[in-house]
């Protein structure tokens, strides 16, 4: 065990070093008095943030789209995920699952906009594609794992397949799905809001627009909204979460 | 033999069927705002022009661009993802740990015996408030404030995983720490040993698997993240990526694509084995 502890924090260590070594980090340029002063003024110019009630509400117009983006999104992929993790034979639904589940919403969101548009739409796509892969998997874990006892109660009886699904299997696993499709929204309310940056609606959009033009108290504002947008899922989450345990 | 108490079936109804059916309503009343919200049409990938331009775009990926030009570029974009991924990283360990412990409660002194002092109270309350603000701010919106300062490069990438992951690794580092069994760390402190001893001796080795296997996962994670970055100017495969959907280069597209599922599914061995061989 220990000849293996060797030799993984040799490669460990090679991995960093090399990795250290090899982008050109510009430590200098970013811990320099200058660097530390410019970053000073940039955060500077983030106070006073604009709350002016017409920014305002169009930052919880965007906030709102964002929401309903992640939220969107989690159900179409929801629906996806089971409708892939039911096959039995799983060999090619779970390629697909591996397809989608390793690219990220970003890059699905940029492939998208090429179909869809500018635009929520392409957003909530391409967080239901990604999202699809990784529930769809988790479902296909927890479905496999579930007990057998009801459902084979149910099969003895001559039951046919459909109705043991949704008699037996169903609700056994119900909680289980809803947990992790909960979860999953919490990261999609994160990923909803940055996907704007590459043009699919919501705060990302109103985020990369205003940054761009340097106007900083209206970024500040965004990123206000992000953040206690995320706060707000969260909390909604794990309130949800407690429900169903209870 | 006990008797069967039921041979004539009543109507055979759903007893759930009320809740069943007045469930489904609200939630169509709540889905409609946000079909409307997200602009939720469909059909406009059908529409006859959107379809022309799609399939044309999908069609290009094939024959995938294979010159050896492109690709030891891209061979030098995935390098620089992992490298990228790598160093932010490190650098989230180095926030998160001092972090970590510092928010950590089984290493209170005073918690010892009953209440936390005050001042180690507040001081642990701030570090916490700190480490989520770190990370609820995705790590691309660190890239582009990082890029504005820094300029184009890796330089914002890897400090944008490093402040993200730094927010994550340090909260689930102190709960991994707490959630340990704490009766060896209780038992040095009490017995006048520094917080230090009992940090090295105590609570780390008892949680040390775990800390270095949820360590390995974010690493996975943030070479995702590191392509994502690239979108924003931080180089390696993600800026590649782009350059290539904005001229439209189906072949080029395609062969990245690939390489990125390719390189994520190797991660993921990786780590899975790395895991499972942890614990």
């Amino acid at each position: 065990m220990s000849h293996k502890a060797f030799w993984f924090a040799l490669a460990f260590l090679v991995l960093v070093v090399a990795s250290f070594a090899s982008l050109d980090l510009q430590w200098g340029q970013f811990l320099s008095l200058e660097a530390a002063r410019s970053m000073g003024r940039f955060f500077a110019e983030f106070v006073p943030p604009d709350l002016s009630p017409v920014f305002v509400s169009k930052v919880a117009m965007a906030a709102w789209e964002t929401l309903a983006m992640s939220a969107l999104g989690t159900l179409l992929a929801a629906l996806g995920g089971l409708l892939l993790a039911l096959p039995k034979h799983r060999f090619l639904a779970s390629a697909v699952l591996n397809a989608l589940r390793s690219i990220p919403e970003l890059v699905w969101a940029a492939l998208l906009l090429i179909s869809a548009g500018l635009g929520p739409f392409a957003g909530t796509m391409a967080l239901g594609l990604h999202t699809t892969g990784v529930l769809g998997r988790l479902f296909a874990e927890a479905i496999e794992n579930a007990p057998q006892g009801p459902a084979d109660a149910l099969r003895a009886q001559g039951v046919g397949r459909v109705q043991v699904f949704f008699y037996a299997t169903w609700p056994e696993v119900l909680p289980q799905l809803m947990s992790y499709t909960l979860y999953r929204w919490e990261n999609n309310i994160r990923a909803a809001a940055v996907l704007g940056v590459v043009g699919a609606g919501g705060l990302g959009q109103l985020l990369s627009f205003h940054m761009g033009l340097f106007q900083m108290n209206k970024t500040a504002t965004v990123l206000g909204a992000m953040v206690i947008l995320v706060a707000l899922v969260d909390t909604l989450s794990y309130l949800w979460r407690r429900a169903l345990k209870s | 033999m006990s008797s069967t108490p039921q041979t004539q079936h009543p109507k055979l109804r759903d007893p759930d069927w009320t809740r069943r059916w007045l469930g489904f309503c609200v939630f169509v009343v709540l889905l409609w705002p946000i079909l409307v919200a997200t602009e939720f049409k469909p059909w406009i990938l059908v529409e006859p022009g959107n379809l022309k331009i799609s399939g044309q775009f999908l069609s290009s990926f094939w024959p995938l661009e294979t010159n050896a030009e492109f690709l030891t570029m891209v061979a030098q974009g995935t390098w620089r993802t992992v490298a990228m991924a790598t160093v932010g990283v490190v650098l989230a360990m180095l926030v998160a740990c001092p972090m970590a412990l510092l928010s950590c409660r089984v290493l209170s002194i005073s918690a010892l015996c009953g209440r936390m002092g005050w001042l180690p109270f507040g001081v642990r309350l701030l570090v916490r408030w700190v480490l989520i603000v770190l990370r609820s701010v995705p790590e691309l919106v660190w890239a582009l404030v990082f890029v504005r300062v820094v300029g184009l490069g890796p330089t914002a990438g890897v400090l944008a995983i490093a402040l993200t992951y730094g927010g994550m690794l340090g909260k689930v580092y102190g709960e991994i720490l707490e959630s340990s069994d704490a009766h060896a760390t209780q038992n040095l402190l009490r017995n006048g040993g520094s917080r230090m001893q009992a940090f090295f001796y105590a609570l780390l080795p008892s949680s040390s698997s775990e800390l270095a296997s949820y360590t390995v996962y974010r690493w996975e994670c943030a070479i995702r993240s590191s392509v994502i970055l690239g979108f924003v100017g931080a180089g390696g495969l993600g800026q590649q990526l782009d350059n290539s959907m904005k001229m439209f280069n189906g072949g080029e597209v395609a062969t990245i694509l690939l390489v990125f599922m390719a390189l994520v599914a190797i991660t993921e061995r990786i780590s899975n084995w790395l895991r499972s061989s942890l614990s």
